[in-house]
């Protein structure tokens, strides 16, 4: 069972949530691409791709000799719904507008 | 075993319901006329059967036809695995881009809920899976797979969709 536990614990490092930005710019890569994004090892980028599969966020498949890593937004839309939602959206994205008008002008 | 390239979407959800619950909610117009973008499904199940997505008050609001989606069912293995052909007819650049693949995964798990997996194979369909990543939400064209089956968690767990 995928819970918030596990998603929070995902998203909070710089690396996994590189990784997520990488997915999403462009779906279904290998380890070897991915880890050649990184800074680190193999088995590095293994065990951070191990913590997001783990939360649900990245799922693997084979294809012929190689596995595939897919991007799962869902689990961060269910988090969005349950905690950006219901208390702060209206406010959350007025402040996002004004920061991104702020910072246009900086 | 579906094949998956790098222009394949996967989704995955855990639902607090038994996967024959989640088959019906898939396949019963009953049930996905409440959740998602709302249209009633209309299917032949069988290889070779038909497959309409009817448009809903919404969608036609939004100038579709009133068959929205179309496809062939070409795996049926009740409430496990639903294999379908999938072609979006509601504006004519998406209809031109003709027939991606549609596989849903259902399994039970160890606590009685399911996991369902959505992999949809959008090869040669860039404007298609524009749509169904969710990256035209802020138009108003919905939020693609993951709003819809979020929507569809939220339904079979509280009896409330979030809709629109």
């Amino acid at each position: 069972m995928i819970d918030d536990d596990r998603v929070f614990k995902a998203l909070a490092d710089q690396t996994r949530r590189f990784l997520l930005d990488l997915l999403f710019a462009r779906d279904g890569r290998t380890l070897t691409e991915l880890e050649s994004e990184l800074d680190m090892t193999r088995f590095g980028a293994m065990k951070h791709l191990r913590v997001l599969e783990e939360a649900g966020l990245v799922i693997t498949r084979r294809s012929g000799r190689e596995k595939l890593h897919f991007l799962n937004p869902i689990p961060i839309r269910l988090i969005h719904d349950r905690w950006i939602d219901k208390y702060t959206e209206r406010q959350v994205s007025a402040l996002v507008d004004l920061k991104t008008e702020l910072e246009e002008q900086a | 075993m579906s094949t998956v390239t790098a222009t394949t979407q996967i989704y995955r959800v855990y639902i607090k319901a038994k996967p024959e619950v989640v088959w019906d909610a898939i396949t019963k117009p009953e049930w996905t006329e409440k959740y998602g973008y709302g249209g009633q499904a209309d299917y032949e199940l069988r290889p070779g059967g038909h497959y309409r997505g009817v448009a809903s008050d919404e969608m036609r609001a939004m100038g579709s036809p009133e068959v929205a989606v179309d496809g062939e069912v070409i795996e049926v293995d009740p409430p496990r695995r639903l294999v379908q052909t999938w072609r979006m007819t509601m504006d004519a650049e998406l209809a031109a881009e003709g027939f991606t693949r549609v596989t849903y995964e259902i399994e039970g798990t160890k606590s009685g809920s399911t996991r369902l997996t959505v992999i949809h194979d959008l090869e040669g369909a860039p404007k298609l899976a524009a749509l169904v990543s969710g990256e035209l939400e802020d138009t108003g064209a919905g939020g693609g797979w993951s709003w819809v089956l979020s929507d569809l968690k939220s339904l079979l767990e509280t009896g409330q969709a979030i809709g629109w």
